[in-house]
Parts: structure tokens; sequence; C-alpha cells
């Protein structure tokens, strides 16, 4: 494990999902799952994330909210598609106001599925981000030695 | 003069667990004016109706908030059996009512957790949120799923409970009480949380009647009023008074939640004693046509389920009036005049349910 995947900092958003992958993702950080023992943060400020969580599928009005999101997080950064919803749009996809998928907007690195995603594979989803997370910090490193 | 500033609170903040967006308007650090603007969840399911037969929608019906997804689809069940003249069995009756109120526990104990933790009280949040396990635990025993669980369908309940299982969700509820009590004490009688909540954000009777308030809400401030007293699925057979509360401030709001927790232990615990024998379903018949109202108590207040159909497998309309749109005009009053470090707290007490009020 890298430096930054022993305490990773996690961001969590709510395209437009129907709470239940949002209570769950909490629910990770509360006694009986509890991921602070990984040394996970839940943070609110997407200038000091490492992951960014989201739920639910995009609409018009998430749409610029999840741009802007991605676009403040620093580099290097992991994308968990948490939920049906998320990763296709689920039972919500012929609504007229869903897009589809978070991979619709930006680029999506892990897709959890569930309706709801329980919180055994959200974590599971956060540990394979992580090694994710430490393959992007290598490659920048070297890319940064080779300038 | 003060100097007048705009700030914008939400969607996404570190207070608010929902997308929700606030214009508020400050004169110095005094709110003057908050200008609610929603659709962040937005997903039109309304509309989905038109397209989904009617016995599937009861799982769209169910996903349209995680939190009260139990009785979403219960409240739509309910609105087309009467349109199709269905009588639920008396056991399928009083199934819905304990997956109903044990609904409420999980959502009362998480609004719990949440309060908490806007006051900055991390470990009554993390207690509050360790007992809601214990109701999960017993979702995933009777039905397999811990939020969203999909066991009603037009016509009764799709899964059965048997006697273990009501016995464990009986010692459960048994065993919740016991470490619940403490946690009550300390949001009734602690310090901080005393100076922290009471007479803060206070909303008077008939200010309340006025602006539509429902639910918890209403009840704290002084008005006698559930809908569960309509007697709706087994609610006619169970013991049921209103817990109120008089003050109209978010202590009181707090304290109608707490009681109800102790209430719904109660009503599980008759409604297991008094659970018939027999079928848990009856098949359903043909299409529904004609129109109905339904009103069912949420957890966090009365929601109102319209539904029409011409006899075609396919809707009309539906329609779903949910608690937490008819709380924000009484939230918007609250929140003027308030310190703007008070803003979370008074949002958090009415409980809001961002996707359900946007479906």
């Amino acid at each position: 494990m890298g430096v930054m995947s022993k305490s990773p900092w996690l961001l969590h958003y709510d395209a437009s999902s129907c709470n239940g992958c949002d209570i769950e993702v909490l629910d990770c950080l509360t006694p009986k799952y509890d991921v602070e023992r990984f040394g996970i943060i839940n943070t609110g400020d997407p200038f000091q994330a490492d992951i960014l969580l989201i739920t639910g599928g995009v609409n018009s009005q998430t749409e610029p909210v999840v741009k802007q999101l991605y676009s403040q997080m620093p580099d290097p950064k992991v994308v968990v598609a948490v939920g049906i919803c998320a990763c296709t749009g689920g039972v919500f996809k012929e609504c007229y106001n869903i897009k589809g998928g978070i991979d619709t907007v930006i680029p999506v690195d892990v897709y959890v599925p569930g309706c709801a995603a329980r919180p055994e594979s959200i974590i599971d989803g956060v540990i394979q981000a992580l090694n994710i997370l430490d393959e992007k910090r290598a490659a920048l490193k070297s890319k940064a030695r080779e300038k | 003069m003060a100097k007048r500033s705009i700030i914008p609170f939400g969607p996404q903040h570190p207070v608010l667990p929902e997308p929700v967006h606030l214009d508020l308007v400050l004169e110095d650090e005094v709110v003057v004016e908050a200008i609610p603007s929603i659709g962040f969840v937005h997903r039109g399911l309304e509309k989905l109706v038109e397209k989904k037969d009617f016995k599937q929608y009861v799982y769209i019906a169910e996903r349209i908030c995680g939190i009260c997804s139990c009785g979403h689809g219960m409240g739509y069940c309910e609105a087309v059996e009467n349109v199709m003249g269905i009588e639920v069995p008396r056991r399928a009756a009083y199934l819905r009512t304990i997956w109903i109120e044990m609904s409420r526990l999980h959502s009362h104990l998480l609004w719990l957790g949440l309060l908490a933790d806007a006051m900055g009280f991390e470990s009554l949040f993390m207690e509050s949120w360790r007992l809601r396990e214990k109701i999960l635990d017993m979702f995933d025993l009777t039905t397999g799923g811990r939020i969203i669980f999909s066991v009603m369908c037009v016509g009764g309940v799709s899964k059965d409970m048997d006697s273990g299982m009501l016995k464990a969700i009986k010692d459960t509820v048994d065993d919740m009480e016991k470490d619940f009590r403490p946690i009550m004490e300390t949001f009734l009688k602690d310090y901080s949380v005393c100076a922290r909540l009471k007479g803060l954000g206070v909303l008077t009777r008939d200010r309340a009647m006025l602006l539509g308030a429902v639910g918890p809400m209403l009840r704290a401030s002084g008005e006698n009023y559930d809908a569960r007293k309509l007697g709706y699925e087994a609610y006619n057979d169970l013991d049921i008074q209103p817990v109120t509360a008089y003050d109209g401030d978010c202590y009181a709001r707090c304290e109608v939640r707490l009681k109800e927790i102790l209430q719904s232990f109660l009503l599980i615990r008759e409604a297991i004693d008094k659970v018939p024998e027999g079928d848990i379903s009856v098949p359903v018949k043909g299409n529904p046509s004609g129109e109905f109202f339904a009103r069912i108590e949420q957890p966090r207040g009365e929601a109102i389920y319209y539904v029409k159909g011409s006899g075609t497998k396919f809707l009309d309309r539906f329609r779903l009036r949910t608690p937490t749109t008819s709380n924000i005009p009484p939230m918007v009053e609250l929140l003027k005049g308030c310190q703007l470090a008070d803003v979370p707290l008074i949002i958090l007490t009415i409980d809001p349910c961002i996707s359900c009020t946007e479906r």
C-alpha cells in the first residue's frame, strides 16, 4: 500500500439517488462497519478529497455540480459509482429527467452494483479504488520524473 | 443600516446528506429571508406510471425514497386496492403494520443520529446508528433487504413471517428498548443538548396549522393529529394515541420523535401478539378503473397518494404529496430571523427528505 491509500479521504455526493445508497454510505462510517479503521475519512470538501463516491443517476440539474466537484478534486483521484442507478441509471433509466449512469458525465473507475448497495460491497468498492489510486499516483510520479 | 449579503447554501454541503439549495439573505449574522430552490433529485417518477404495469410500479414507488421506502409501497398499494375494491387479508394488514412501524423506528433513529451529528455530539450519533443496525438486521432476516426490501404487492404482501421471525422481532424490540432509554435520557436531559435545542425555531400551533405542517412538526406544536388514527391496515385494532409536545421548538420536535420510538415499540409488540393466521395476499384480477386518495402516516408526517386508472394496465396518473413538501413553508418561516449558525439545525428538525419531495 502506498502513502495515499493508507488514509484516503472520501467525498460523497448524491446525484439523484433515492437515499437508499446514501444512508448505506453513511452506515459504513458507523460502529458496525466503521471504515475509519482503514483510515478512511468522510469529508465535505472536494479540495481535500481523493475518492469521489457518487450515488444515483445524473440529471440535468446535478450534471454541472458533478462536473465541478470532479474538477475541484486534486490529482490523482478515483470515482466510485455506488448503486445500480449510478452505474447505469437503474430503474430510473426510462425517466425523462435521467441522463443515465455517472459515466455519461465523468470517467468512473469502480462500479458497485446493488439496490440499495450493501455496506459490504461499498467498502469492497472503496478498497478496490485504493489500488487504482496507488497506480494513478505512481503514473503521475513517473510522468513528473520524465519531465 | 446593517449590510445585506446573500449566502448560497448547498447543494453539496457538509451538513446536508442530501442536495438542497437555499439562498440565505443575511443582515449581518441574522437571516432575513431564505429562498429554497429544489430539483436536484428530480427523476420524474410520477410520469413512469404510464410506462409500467400497475403491479410493477410498486417497485418504482418503493424507490421514491430509500428511507420511507416501505411506506411509499404501502400507500401506493392501498390507493390501487381501493380503486379496485380489493380487501387485503388481515394477516397481510398486520404484517404491513409491523414493517411500517419498524421503518418508523429506523427512520427516527437515523434522524436522531443526524441531529446529534449536526450538534457535534459524535458519540450520540454513533450510538443512535448502532441501535438502528438492529432494526436493519431484522429487515434482513424477514425480507432479505436492509433498506429497500420490496415486500408490498397489490393485494397483500409477497413474503410471510413465520413464528420464529416474529419472536426474533419481539426479542430485538425488547433488547432495543433497554439500549434506547439511556439515549433518550441524553437527548432530553443533557445540558448541552438542551442548551442547543430549547427555544430554537419556535412554531406556534396557529402558524403550524395555517402553513400546513404535518407529522412530528405539527404534533410538536401541540396539535393532536396523527393519520394513523384513520385506521388503515391494522391500526384500527391497535391502541394508538398521538404523541404531542407544546413548545413548538427544536427540542419539542426531538421529544416527539423520541416518544414515537417508544410508541412504535409498543405497537410492534401489540401487533405481533395479535397477528392472525391466514393468507398473505389475494389474487388480483382485472385493471384499475377510477380514482382514489389514500392517506397514510409516514415517519415524517402525512403522505397523500392519488391514483387514477381507466381500465388499462397502465394508470393514467399517480400523484404523491410528501410530508416534506408540506413542511417546507413552515421551515422557510422558521429560518427568518434566526442566526446563520442555527440554519443547519432548523433545517434538520423538519426531517427533510429531499428525494421524496422531488421524486
